[in-house]
């Protein structure tokens, strides 16, 4: 492995920026995934946007820190997105309907909007897509 | 019947508890487990009187109905005499192994992966429907697997499981076929149906091909000459698993297959042609090669195929006679072998050794095991009262009436003589004569271990005392099952002074003499025997397997050679030699090219594009290209929002955007930016690159073309809100009426996230641990 050939000079400005940015752009991600289903956006762009978020704040801070900051590792994450999505589709067949058959809240909650399993569904890429790029991405910046 | 179910469901909890169970009470843990394999016995007991009235309870389920798949669940005798034996030992295997392996750390893995054999058993002795028989077939087979090669750190254990795995598996493909042969010509999975239709099927010619095929699915799995081999080398497996596995049940299976199809297939010209000689061969390789063992397990591993082609042979021989004789020796064999195995299992635990020449005396030091060991070996032995005396004296009675009575006759008495060789070894030379060296302190282990083996020898020994019993109860229903028509059992120790009871008489005079002459030991150490092994059919194996290995590293170093470059080459080439006639077939041409008016910043976007991907190819520095990559990417996702494709374009920037930053975070790591590759390899990449992009853009073409008469599009944007509650096709096609394709993708990407990671880390670690690699 080679070594740095320089060491960075630590910046002020992308840290202090990133304060601000990563809490909205957390949000607007949360924000993508709930509109998913009616407007552009859903689980997996969602995620993406989560992922780089959180990634902004590693190459900010470092990758030790964003693991601290992480309430869940990435690894888990992956399994967890995985699970959901898959759960999403059995709670059809637990109503004794095919697997993956849609099913929803019919009446409309305040700003979630309508519940159904493929929120759900989404709701579990979303982590998973979250997980897998953290996951893949902090292995190479802690290499 | 539903009870019943209820009752087999209870083991798949009964298997997620194990662990838990095995960690936290040791060897009390099988006493414990020993709970759910009784409740499957106490529902069985509870359909017995209407089994013993010709009733067939069934309980049928839904389950993939357009695959002719359901779970049909059918009791008939046979199903219940086969299942009985494997809840009955499975909870005693489950008493003893929790003993044998108490203090092990894996005790919880073994009662686990244990628990559901026996569930896939049972699935095997109850299934009506074909597919469903199959699937829990192969489910043995992998539990089988998994506990031959439970000592997985050991390379002999693996390489057994795996020979285990392949011989059976393989078989398993074959009988897959026969089935949807059967199914094919009836139009239904469900046995019953075809047993209802075995007139239409018998004149089929078809149907040969499918017995065939079941009966190859047979021979491996109950371990016929020349799939044999992989039986004794499962004795890498933990004892318990080998009398309960490979001994009393799941090599069963085969067998019970033959005969639950022996109403359908029996009546094919081919059937006592064929199986009646299969079996004889495997009963005399068997048995011959058992004598030239020393190893206790293996001994009786030997005996073990003896048996089942014994049973293969009944079978075969589709006489009614024959039919109880197998139905007699099946549960007949299992009590003892199971019970011979046990006891070779406690001698291993209590002195550590197995090799039979340096084992004696120890009938003081281990006397429960002793008495199993001795009431076992004379059933074996066919020794009365025993129910293995019943059962020799029917297969005798069977041979003497066959096709070519004398040449089965005969081989059918060798083969016993030595087989009651066997017997004394195993179950007598342990424990009597002089006390060998070393074995001293030698003293009888936990309860478990000897009561199980204890409980299955007295078990053969009353039922064979009370043999007219044993014969209504037990063994008629079963017969009827597989005969269709009552036939009237009925079991006695005596027969009169006739010509079986001489014959046994005579395999008991010189079995002793094999003993007394210990032939068996003198071949043992004869090196001209163990040299005419090596021609077995375990070299073939050996030599198949090396092939395909062989096969499979020469395509590896061919398509995968590790370099970046030839990758993409093949990528490239195959997609182009694959997608481009197809696509230009299916069209009959060129699609035409429709000019629809570009608007300006099309033009711009594109002119961008090609600009950019053209100068990457002459770049000289990486920061450079990355960026130009970049202008290419993000182009592209304007190009997408341009044309009415947002979530397109969003992901495109995202992905964009990620792939920035992990620039960010290898771009110091990278070695310099220079130019290796000559000329000529560039102007091959030239050529890749345009076939590519020359295959892409007919492709492009020909969707753009075709999809004008497309209903999709239509189809998804009418009944996305209506049906799906959701205004955003995109999303909803993936989350709702294409949800099933997107989890294959996500789980496709967790794959390849764990991939990623372990390239990256698996290289660390080894190096960490001493470079094995560089």
């Amino acid at each position: 492995m080679n070594k740095p050939r320089r060491v960075l000079q630590r910046s002020m400005m992308l840290p202090v920026a990133t304060r601000y940015l990563m809490p909205l752009l957390l949000l607007f991600s949360v924000f993508l995934l709930l509109r998913g289903h009616n407007e552009v956006g859903g689980g997996f762009i969602g995620g993406l946007v989560a992922a780089s978020a959180l990634m902004l704040y590693a190459i900010a801070e470092s990758p030790a820190a964003l693991r601290a900051l992480l309430p869940v590792a990435p690894r888990p994450l992956v399994g967890a997105g995985l699970l959901l999505a898959l759960l999403s589709g059995l709670v059809a067949v637990a109503s004794g309907k095919p697997f993956m058959t849609g099913l929803w809240i019919k009446t409309p909650l305040p700003v979630l909007g309508k519940l159904g399993t493929p929120l759900l569904f989404d709701v579990g890429v979303y982590f998973l897509v979250i997980g897998i790029v953290l996951w893949i991405l902090l292995t190479l910046a802690e290499d | 019947m539903t009870e019943f179910f209820v009752s087999l469901c209870g083991l798949i909890v009964a298997a997620l508890l194990a662990p838990w169970v095995g960690r936290r009470l040791g060897r009390w843990s099988g006493w414990l487990l020993a709970f759910f394999p009784l409740m499957v016995l106490v529902q069985l007991l509870r359909l017995w009187p209407g089994l013993l009235q010709g009733e067939t309870p069934v309980l049928s389920l839904p389950w993939a109905a357009e695959l002719g798949l359901s779970l049909t669940l059918r009791l008939d005798g046979l199903g219940a005499l086969l299942a009985l034996l494997v809840a009955g030992i499975g909870a005693l295997i489950l008493i003893y192994g929790a003993a044998y392996l108490e203090g092990d750390a894996r005790l919880g893995r073994f009662l686990s992966v244990t628990l559901l054999f026996m569930l896939a058993m049972l699935g095997v002795s109850v299934s009506d429907n074909a597919l469903l028989l199959f699937v829990f077939w192969e489910l043995t087979s992998i539990t089988s697997f998994l506990l031959i090669g439970f000592d997985h750190e050991r390379a002999e254990a693996r390489a057994a499981a795996w020979q285990a795995l392949l011989v059976t598996g393989g078989g398993g493909l074959a009988l897959l076929a026969g089935f949807i042969l059967l199914g094919n010509l009836t139009g239904s999975f469900d046995i019953s149906v075809w047993v209802m239709q075995r007139q239409m099927l018998t004149a089929q010619p078809q149907t040969t091909v499918a017995l065939l095929l079941i009966v190859l699915g047979a021979m491996t799995k109950s371990a016929q000459f020349p799939f044999h081999f992989w039986l004794p080398n499962a004795m890498q497996a933990p004892t318990p698993v080998s009398a309960y596995l490979h001994s009393a049940t799941m090599v069963k299976a085969g067998v019970f297959l033959l005969a639950r199809l022996l109403p359908v297939l029996g009546g094919l010209a081919l059937w006592p042609v064929l199986l009646p000689w299969v079996g004889w061969v495997t009963l005399l390789v068997g048995a011959l090669l058992a004598l030239g063992q020393t190893d206790l397990k293996r001994l009786l591993a030997y005996s073990t195929v003896a048996s089942l082609g014994a049973l293969v042979l009944l079978l075969g021989l589709n006489t009614p006679l024959s039919v109880k004789a197998a139905m007699v020796f099946l549960p007949a064999h299992a009590l003892y072998k199971g019970a011979l195995f046990l006891v070779a299992g406690g001698v291993d635990h209590a002195v550590h050794r197995r090799d039979v020449r340096q084992l004696g005396g120890l009938r003081r030091a281990l006397p429960w095991t002793a008495l199993a060991g001795g009431v076992a070996a004379f059933s074996m032995a066919g020794l009365p009262p025993l129910l293995g005396f019943l059962s020799k004296e029917l297969l005798y009675e069977s041979l003497l009436s066959a096709p070519s009575a004398v040449l089965m006759t005969v081989g059918g008495v060798l083969a016993n003589v030595l087989l009651t060789a066997v017997a004394a070894w195993v179950g007598l030379r342990p424990f009597w004569g002089q006390l060998k060296s070393g074995l001293d302190h030698a003293h009888e282990g936990a309860v478990g271990l000897w009561l199980a083996p204890l409980l299955l020898a007295l078990v053969g020994l009353l039922a064979g005392a009370w043999p007219g019993e044993v014969g209504r109860w037990l063994i008629a229903p079963a017969v009827q099952a597989v005969w269709l028509e009552p036939v009237k059992v009925k079991l006695s120790l005596w027969h009169g002074f006739n010509l079986p009871l001489l014959l046994s008489l005579l395999t008991l005079v010189l079995a002793g003499g094999v003993y007394a002459l210990q032939l068996a030991q003198r071949l043992a150490e004869a090196r001209w025997w163990a040299a005419l092994g090596r021609f077995g059919p375990a070299t073939w194996y050996e030599r198949t397997l090396k092939a395909v290995l062989g096969f499979a590293a020469w395509q590896t170093r061919l398509l995968q050679s590790g370099y970046l470059r030839r990758y993409i080459l093949w990528i490239v080439f195959l997609s182009v030699a694959l997608a481009l006639p197809l696509a230009l077939l299916s069209l009959g041409g060129l699609p035409p090219v429709v000019w629809s008016g570009a608007r300006f910043y099309d033009v711009i976007l594109v002119g961008i594009i090609i600009v950019a991907a053209f100068l990457v190819t002459r770049s000289r520095s990486r920061l450079a290209t990355i960026a130009l990559l970049g202008s290419i990417g993000y182009s592209i996702a304007i190009l997408f929002l341009l044309y009415s494709a947002p979530d397109l374009a969003m992901t495109q920037f995202a992905v964009e955007t990620l792939t920035v930053i992990l620039f960010v975070l290898v771009i110091y790591r990278l070695p310099k930016f220079r130019q290796l590759s000559s000329r000529r390899r560039r102007l091959w990449d030239v050529t890749v690159a345009v076939l590519g992009g020359v295959m892409m853009t007919t492709l492009m073409l020909v969707v753009s073309w075709q999809g004008q008469d497309s209903q999709l599009a239509s189809y998804f944007m009418h009944n996305s809100l209506s049906q799906a509650f959701g205004r955003n096709v995109v999303n909803v096609i993936l989350v709702d009426f294409r949800g099933f394709d997107t989890l294959g993708e996500i789980t496709v990407l967790a794959i390849a996230a764990i991939g990623v990671f372990a390239l990256l880390k698996g290289g660390a670690v080894r190096r960490a641990q001493g470079g094995e690699d560089e």
